[in-house]
């Protein structure tokens, strides 16, 4: 399969890597499922409720000295280092048998100005386990719904199986992303459900840009099998896609290196989600176009007349 | 070719004009300072600045400007947070009582500015420090309360009505009121139905159980009280918080049952959490004489129509059922000393307040009243099993027994407090209104003032170092044409900070995030365009053509891809709480600023450079 389309400078046979691009679309998404059955997502508080604690101290900050200290008054809560070496950052479980966490969070915010003094708050979250439980739903028809949205969009503008290829590739960049977060363990919070919703928008604008050309060619070159048609179509737009990848990719690594710790997760969700975005926009939206076996005839008008259907079938 | 009409110019260069005046406002930075007011019912003296200034030199700091705002306001302005912080105590102790002493961040908005309305914008509590509450009304003890109302009234309400009934009962869901005849049922079930009803649902019981009525709240009516409950909540947290003197605080409902309270510049939420969720109120009721309340608690019967009680030395006291008067009907109430110097809080009621106490302290002159002190306290714990449960309790402590000497009315005190501090807060609540239903607190957030600069300092950074990588890349990569992009890109951020200062959205770091990735996505528009004029000269079109169809040909696809992303933009807005919303805002604004600026701004600089003559190469 080596067809060179005469219109491009140079031809690279996407569709002709799609086997090997699923086996490797299948297997991260088996790790990605795997991973999040097994060991699940990092969930913060916002999904779970409980105490978070952020204390910022003049020098640098001793983390073991920390737990000591707090196991000694009598919590059990989480110590690790929080961005730099003087920002630390305090978990505490929500509490079952405590009336209100708030009045805890307080008190380990003394117990520890106490001990270190000119040692400061920073940040004190404190969520309630109903409000973690709701989150998590909304969250999923939050998703649920711009899935829907986007479907119904592109079914109107394109066609039905468009809009599953367009969808079919968007679960595989949030899978594959959340995956991503469960693997390595990254607390999952309210920023980076934020960040998923906005890969899903990301992912999306890279695949309608590819099916754009798709239809176009379809209509516009009718020589051209299937296959061609969508080959031809994703060179035609590669490095539109490469260059829109690189300038976002740009802002992001910005973000992720000076836009401070909480946003931090979110520019790492959107690195990992754009880069797996690109890779689906191509391979896995467009092979599964393939794969249920559009045709030119879907997007043309409903009653093709004589001479089409002839083009049609001399068509190589 | 390729030339725009002059009025696609002017409507260009309006909007950019427009645009670079409103989002001005942003560039002049906010001072940090202290806001000062006078609690209410007191006025400056005028010797405020005086006070001030002599506070400041002795914690040896100097403030960059005092400015009076209004009669009742002053702002203190500092050159950073440090001496801000540094001068806080110094300036209260100078002050003395009743001034209320605020953190805020006061804008440096020129006059002539402000006088078309171009305001900064609003920076969210993550970036400018504070407290933020998610509050949840207790529903169940609303409409409880409601119930236990109605049992009152439905009594009086017969009686008026000489129909006569043997009791009311208060159930846990329901009341029934028991009559001795059928007839009398017959005839109250008319009245009653007549009177109540949208609001009360009436049942007869089955006669075996005895001659009886159930009254049940309609569906209309526990919806009403709801809301009523949340909307009194509000009110009365409102006027709690501007007794803590906060400047620019944000009170709102959130869904059917919740209210967000934000506290810019607020430092010690545990004070903040303190008085806003606090559910004291005060009840007269009057004592039961005739019965000897240790009997009572020791066998446990108490008598009809009375309620046992404990005072605040544990000692069982039995009252009447009924409640003479309930804190609602207060208007005022000032901490002070009574003639023995015991701590005593002085209570003005409103005028509906006044008759009714006035009437039933008339009727019971020489008897015992008492004062119940009633607090609500909800416990929010997690079951094993995954649900929720919810407990309030409610304590009530007899503070205060007097026998009436007089008729009361309009202005009275009561005692038996054990501090002043008691008295204090009593009379702070009281002021500040009753909470129709409790709430407690399923959210809380407070960022420190240092994270919320560090924040505002790493959003700056980020969104400038990114800018600039995409504008260096663009200019390299598409030459002159780079060049169009990027003033098209500035005059999208321009734009997007403009729209977001117009509309006083609230900036948060989310929103900062969505400003930047929107930078980095909104060169798309320009590189599928450019692609696209590369495209058609490699397909021979002469560059004037190509610059045509490039621009035409890419315009529906630029379309379809924003379009599904204002979709995701909108699904997360309306899904989404505080700092989601902010971050699809900033997106949805600025897809559609970008729609503007790469399409129509670009291609009219483009007609401008290369419009009307002949160009042999491009340099794209």
């Amino acid at each position: 399969m080596t067809n060179k389309v005469k219109t491009q400078t140079k031809t690279i046979d996407f569709m002709g890597l799609r086997r090997s691009a699923t086996i490797i679309s299948g297997v991260l998404i088996l790790i990605a499922i795997l991973s999040l059955a097994f060991k699940g997502l990092n969930l913060g508080v916002d999904f779970t409720g409980g105490s978070v604690i952020e204390m910022g101290y003049p020098s640098n900050a001793n983390v073991d000295e920390i737990r000591k200290t707090l196991e000694k008054a009598g919590y059990s809560a989480s110590v690790q280092a929080f961005g730099s070496d003087k920002d630390i950052l305090i978990r505490l479980a929500p509490d079952k048998t405590q009336a209100n966490q708030n009045n805890l969070s307080k008190a380990v915010v003394d117990t520890l100005k106490k001990h270190t003094p000119g040692v400061e708050m920073r940040r004190v979250e404190f969520v309630g386990p109903q409000i973690g439980d709701e989150l998590r739903d909304q969250g999923g028809i939050a998703m649920l719904l711009a899935l829907a949205g986007i479907l119904i969009y592109v079914t109107l503008r394109f066609e039905f199986r468009f809009s599953v290829g367009s969808v079919i590739a968007l679960l595989h960049d949030v899978v594959i992303t959340l995956g991503f977060f469960s693997l390595t363990g990254i607390e999952f919070d309210l920023t980076i459900l934020a960040a998923i919703l906005a890969i899903i928008g990301y992912s999306l604008n890279d695949t309608i840009v590819v099916f754009d050309r798709v239809r176009e060619n379809f209509i516009k070159i009718r020589k051209l099998s299937t296959e061609d048609s969508i080959n031809t179509s994703i060179n035609q737009t590669l490095s539109r896609t490469i260059v829109t990848s690189l300038t976002t990719l740009l802002v992001l690594v910005a973000l992720y290196l000076f836009g401070g710790e909480v946003i931090n997760g979110f520019a790492l969700a959107m690195i990992v989600g754009v880069i797996i975005g690109t890779y689906s926009s191509i391979y896995v939206a467009s092979g599964s176009l393939l794969m249920m076996g559009v045709t030119r005839e879907v997007l043309l008008p409903p009653v093709p007349d004589e001479t089409e259907a002839f083009d049609q079938e001399n068509a190589p | 070719m390729n030339r725009y009409p002059l009025w696609k110019y002017v409507f260009i260069i309006t909007v950019t004009v427009i645009g670079l005046l409103y989002a001005l406002p942003n560039l002049f930075p906010s001072d940090p300072s202290l806001q000062i007011t006078m609690e209410d019912k007191y006025k400056f003296t005028g010797k405020e600045r005086e006070q001030i200034k002599t506070a400041l030199s002795e914690a040896k700091i100097s403030a960059k400007k005092i400015e009076t705002v209004s009669d009742n306001k002053l702002m203190v302005r500092f050159n950073n947070t440090g001496d801000q912080f540094a001068s806080v105590d110094s300036i209260k102790a100078n002050l003395g009582k009743h001034y209320v002493t605020a953190l805020t961040l006061a804008p440096t908005t020129p006059g002539w500015l402000k006088g078309i309305n171009a305001l900064p914008m609003y920076l969210g509590l993550d970036l400018r420090g504070g407290v933020h509450f998610l509050m949840e009304v207790d529903m169940k003890t609303a409409i409880d309360k409601s119930l236990e109302r109605y049992s009152s009234e439905l009594g009086s309400f017969l009686r008026e009505k000489e129909l006569r009934y043997l009791g009311v009962i208060r159930h846990k869901n329901n009341l029934t009121i028991k009559f001795k005849t059928e007839a009398l049922r017959v005839s109250a079930l008319k009245a009653l139905d007549r009177e109540y009803n949208t609001l009360l649902t009436f049942k007869e019981v089955p006669n075996e159980k005895g001659v009886a009525l159930t009254v049940t709240l309609t569906e209309v009516n526990i919806n009403n009280t709801k809301r009523f409950a949340l909307q009194q909540n509000i009110t009365t947290l409102r006027n709690r918080v501007n007794e803590l003197g906060v400047s620019e605080p944000i009170i709102q409902q959130q869904g059917l049952e919740r209210i967000v309270v934000e506290l810019p510049g607020v430092q010690d939420p545990a004070a903040a959490k303190k008085l806003l969720g606090a559910t004291a109120t005060l009840e007269f009721r009057m004592v039961d004489e005739n019965n000897d309340p240790y009997v009572a608690q020791s066998s446990g019967r108490v008598p009809v129509g009375s309620k046992l009680f404990f005072e605040r030395n544990g000692n069982p006291i039995l009252l009447k059922r009924k409640v003479m008067l309930t804190g609602d009907y207060i208007t005022g109430a000032a901490a002070m000393f009574d003639q023995d110097q015991r701590p005593s809080v002085s209570i003005t009621l409103d005028g509906k307040g006044a008759n009714i106490f006035a009437r039933e302290t008339g009727k019971n002159v020489q008897k015992l009243m008492g004062v119940v002190f009633i607090e609500h306290k909800t416990d929010i714990t997690k079951l094993p099993d995954g649900t929720i449960s919810k407990k309030t309790k409610k304590t009530q402590e007899v503070i205060n027994v007097a026998r009436i000497q007089e008729q009361l009315s309009k202005r009275f005190q009561i005692t038996g407090l054990d501090s002043p501090q008691e008295s204090h807060n009593l009379a702070l609540l009281l002021r500040a209104g009753a909470l129709a239903a409790p709430v407690y607190i399923v959210e809380e957030r407070t960022i420190g003032p240092s994270l919320g600069a560090d924040n505002i300092q790493a959003g700056k950074y980020s969104v400038m170092i990114g800018f600039l990588l995409v504008l260096v890349f663009m200019a390299v990569h598409y030459r002159v044409f780079g060049l169009v992009a990027n003033l098209a890109l500035t005059l999208n951020l321009v734009l997007i900070v403009a729209i977001l200062s117009m509309l006083q959205a609230t900036l948060t770091l989310p929103g900062i995030a969505g400003i930047v990735l929107t930078v980095g996505m909104a060169v798309d528009a320009n590189v599928l365009i450019y692609e696209r004029i590369k495209e058609e000269l490699r397909n021979g079109l002469t560059p004037q053509l190509a610059i045509q169809s490039g621009y035409e040909k890419a315009f529906s696809t630029i379309a379809d891809a924003n379009i599904t992303t204002l979709i995701a933009a909108i699904v997360l807005y309306g899904m989404g709480t505080g700092p989601i919303k902010g971050f699809a805002i900033t997106l949805a604004i600025g897809i559609v600023s970008s729609m503007f600026t790469a399409i129509m701004g670009t291609r009219a600089v483009i007609n401008l450079i290369y419009g009307n003559r002949r160009i042999k190469k491009l340099h794209i």
